[in-house]
């Protein structure tokens, strides 16, 4: 007990003498302190007017400097009325290849940097990792009160009358080391209730010097099904997602966890396969180990049929994706790319039930030698699928064992008719065989529709598109719908895929 | 009757070195070139000679020996599993001696004048692949997939860095699965490295318009730049194919006494145009600018990437007009229209430029671009067509 006390008391003890000790240095590091304060505040004060007197000493300068050439200097900033009709004239005369730009004075790359900038600490190049951030946001009309209930199935369309933030997503990526590149999409979207929803999207690694021309990716990531499902929403031609996607792929795309091996053949021209093999359950494997929806009896359905949570039982029992890709340049200026996917695994509709889907795709590009930024140009793009639904029988409905099919294509023409202004015209028709539930599901049933598209980018940053949607579907009339798109982009500018 | 006809190699593969010295000196004889150089071609030449030889005369007797197994003639199977291991070994290295002899370095350049100054260095020892076509703009590529099956197949890659590419090569390396191509491998080869580049912005701000980061990545029309990229060219090369180092130094050493050469021509000719202001579309010249005491200072971009706007063009009509401006530079995948319609107003001309060598009439080579370039502009400055 007394060792407790006597611990404090020597420790208050041999503080006492260091303090009378220290209290002289104390006093002399204050003082050289003050000292340095001083000298510093006399030499800013000094700085200061230096500044004033060579900025006083400037503007005498540019005063006696003749008008004319100041204005060379700082470019028209201020504009006589000659230069005004001169402008107008100049409007005229070009026809309006662009008369938005209004903003006339040159960039000012070499200013010095001064405290009131943001110092820059975030450089391509010199960061670890590369980050950007891209927000896509519709307003739009339908004749349809609720577009979401039958019209805009996808999970990033615009679903509502009004204003809607289907799509705001966080992209990362960077060499994880001299053997791995990573790569992450995290997406926020806002629903029709205001509330935020958050989805990883991708979150992936893939390898960079593997043999053999093989490449292994593995995470959660889009399977290589055909050319619209690995798209992120930001790179589709269209507001929405193909019809045929949407019922077969599932309104967020095909995307799960698993791996990848994919291998360049060792062809005179481009060739790719690979195959994907992913656990296949949950919302983003619609066709699939899927729960469905609850049917408002307590019973989980997907196209009708009761869902049963099964587990996986053998490798037999995980999801594969594999895909044969070939690409041709036709000429100088053309380019074609086809390819064959398809996608099998087990289903959540009976025990010993599987999906196969199958999908053909096609694109061909034309863009001339000596196109300005990337304009003109004309590119065509199809997709045909097919999709086979086995679904054992249910006593409680009762419903037969049955096998679904789903078929459907989609073909888009794009024009760039001018930098930076693209139009398309879109075509869909989805249909499938009768089923016991055909009248009823809204994801099943014959359904065209017809989209022209007029897409403006003022930079490559940014994008309006305007589209219009003429539905023709076996639940509903003829339906149409008009939406207006603004995107941006923030941060690293990604590379475009072909 | 694959094996029967292996059987004779063996006899032939005794034989095989005398033929194949013979064949190395008749090689030399026939091509007419340095030992050095012939010595792998040769050895080829005789690999495949021995394998003639084998399948014409082998054939007709192979079938006795192939009989003769039937009946179980062991000691003869294990004959010739030895002799086909020698023989498939023999052949493979051959083929690779063939390979490696014939082959030259499979260059893959992104922009025309990285590839004509790859091709100025590397001579007959390369073949350049150059995925920018001289008409296009390098920041606006399309990553087509044959691309990637170039990259996949190349032993170098010479690209300008500094975000010139950035919208398209990233998408085509990811595909390309080609580990030599790899950062700091000596075949990815980044032109802009050891260069002083222009215009670096102080903060980044895309209002601004679209300012690459690293700094305006249009060096090469500096030809004191295209030296330094010819000496990171000669060097990776030297690395890949040492053999040829001294054809590469030698390639070099030309290319910089020519060079030398040339810039105080160029200087003389371009001296009526110094401290002269000229305009261009694109902010793609200030290097070029800089060396040769040209001011091309005045753009018909607002803003790097952005189209030029009628208030902006009155702008620079007026600064034209006070200054005497009379040169318009347009490079082949700008809008013309634009700049005819400035010319026209301030009595100006539109000179169409080739920006990178290899375009029609623009000079496959960078000194005779240069060249041309040079005279385009000192005939436009004097009034001339």
């Amino acid at each position: 007990m007394k060792k407790q006390f006597l611990i404090p008391i020597i420790l208050c003890a041999s503080w006492l003498p260091l303090s009378a000790q220290n209290s002289g240095e104390v006093e002399q590091l204050r003082q050289q302190l003050q000292q340095v304060k001083d000298a510093f505040e006399k030499s800013q004060a000094e700085s200061r007017r230096q500044i004033e007197e060579l900025t006083r000493k400037l503007d005498e300068v540019l005063k006696n400097v003749p008008p004319a050439s100041r204005r060379a200097e700082t470019n028209a900033i201020a504009k006589t009325p000659e230069q005004l009709a001169l402008e107008r004239q100049l409007a005229v005369e070009l026809g309006g290849i662009n008369a938005t730009n209004a903003d006339s004075r040159r960039p000012s790359l070499q200013q010095p940097w001064t405290p009131s900038q943001p110092i820059p600490v975030f450089r391509a190049g010199q960061a670890y990792m590369n980050m950007s951030f891209d927000a896509l946001m519709d307003f739009g009309w339908s004749s349809a009160s609720d577009p979401s209930a039958e019209l805009q199935l996808g999970g990033h369309d615009p679903t509502s009358r009004g204003f809607t933030l289907p799509n705001a997503e966080i992209a990362l990526d960077g060499a994880v080391d001299p053997y791995f590149k990573g790569f992450a999409n995290i997406v926020l979207k806002l629903d029709n209730d205001g509330g935020t929803e958050i989805e990883l999207e991708e979150a992936y690694g893939q390898t960079t010097s593997l043999p053999a021309n093989l490449q292994l990716k593995a995470g959660q990531f889009f399977a290589a099904f055909g050319r619209h499902n690995p798209q992120h929403p930001h790179q589709w031609a269209f507001v929405d997602q193909p019809l045929i996607l949407n019922r077969t792929m599932g309104p967020d795309g095909l995307r799960n966890v698993g791996a990848q091996l994919s291998w360049l053949a060792p062809l005179p021209f481009y060739t790719e396969a690979s195959v994907g093999m992913f656990n296949g359950q949950g919302e983003t494997a619609t066709s699939f180990r899927s729960p469905g929806e609850d049917d408002g009896a307590g019973v989980n359905r997907y196209l009708g049929r009761a869902t049963r949570d099964r587990n996986l039982r053998g490798v037999g029992d995980l999801l594969y994706v594999p895909r044969l890709a070939s690409s041709f340049d036709l000429t100088d200026e053309q380019t074609i790319v086809a390819g064959v996917s398809g996608a099998f695994g087990p289903n959540n509709a009976g025990n010993h039930t599987r999906t196969e889907i199958y999908g053909v795709d096609l694109y061909w590009k034309w863009k001339p030698a000596n196109a300005q930024q990337g304009f003109p140009f004309v590119s065509w793009q199809t997709e045909v699928l097919y999709r086979k639904f086995n679904a054992a029988a249910e006593a409680a409905v009762p419903l037969p064992a049955e096998t679904i099919r789903d078929y459907g294509f989609y073909s888009q023409l794009m024009w760039g008719f001018r930098p930076r202004w693209i139009t398309g015209l879109r075509g869909e028709w989805v249909s499938g065989n009768n089923s016991a539930i055909d009248r009823t599901d809204i994801f099943r049933g014959d359904r065209t529709r017809i989209s022209p598209v007029l897409t403006w980018f003022p930079s490559e940053f940014s994008k309006i598109r305007l589209q219009y949607n003429y539905d023709q579907g076996q639940h509903f009339s003829d339906e149409h719908s008009i939406w207006l798109q603004f995107e941006f982009l923030l941060g690293a500018h990604g590379a475009h895929q072909f | 009757m694959k094996k029967s006809f292996q059987f004779f190699s063996q006899r032939e593969a005794l034989t095989g070195r005398n033929s194949s010295a013979q064949g190395a000196a008749l090689g030399q004889k026939q091509n007419g070139i340095s030992p050095e150089r012939a010595k792998p071609t040769s050895v080829a030449l005789s690999g495949l000679n021995d394998c003639r030889s084998i399948t014409t005369r082998g054939r007709a007797p192979g079938f006795r020996i192939a009989r003769l197994q039937r009946f179980g003639a062991g000691t003869f199977t294990w004959l010739h599993r030895a002799t086909i291991t020698r023989y498939i070994f023999t052949f493979l290295l051959a083929a690779l001696t063939t390979a490696t002899a014939f082959a030259k370095l499979n260059v893959v350049a992104t922009t025309p004048d990285f590839g004509a100054l790859a091709q100025q260095i590397g001579g007959d020892k390369v073949d350049v692949f150059t995925i920018a076509r001289p008409t296009e703009d390098p920041h606006f590529v399309d990553a087509k997939p044959s691309f990637v099956v170039k990259l996949n197949r190349a032993d170098a890659l010479i690209e300008g860095g500094a975000e010139l590419e950035s919208g398209w090569l990233r998408a085509l390396l990811d595909k390309a699965r080609n580990s030599k191509l790899e950062h700091d491998k000596p075949g990815r080869i980044v032109a802009h490295e050891g260069v002083q580049l222009l215009e670096v912005p102080a903060t980044l701000d895309r209002a601004k318009g679209d300012v690459h980061a690293a700094g305006n990545p249009h060096f090469t029309t500096d030809p004191l730049n295209a030296k330094i990229v010819a000496g990171h060219i000669a060097n990776a090369f030297s690395h890949l194919d040492p053999k040829s180092a001294s054809v590469f130094q030698a390639n070099l050493d030309k290319f910089n006494r020519e060079i030398d050469a040339k810039i105080p021509e160029w200087m003389k000719r371009l001296a009526p145009l110094k401290g002269k202001r000229v305009v261009a579309y694109h902010n793609a010249w200030p290097y070029f600018a800089k060396r040769f005491d040209v001011r091309i200072d005045l753009f018909l971009e607002p803003k790097p990437g952005i189209p030029p706007s009628p208030s902006h063009l009155a702008g620079v009509v007026s600064t034209m007009k006070s200054e005497g401006v009379k040169i318009i530079l347009v490079e082949p995948f700008r809008d013309r229209r634009y700049a005819e319609t400035l010319a026209s107003h301030a009595e100006a001309v539109v000179l169409d430029v080739a920006f990178v060598p290899g375009a029609k009439g623009a000079g496959d080579t960078y000194i005779d671009w240069m060249d041309k370039l040079v005279s385009s502009l000192v005939n436009a400055a004097e009034g001339k067509k």
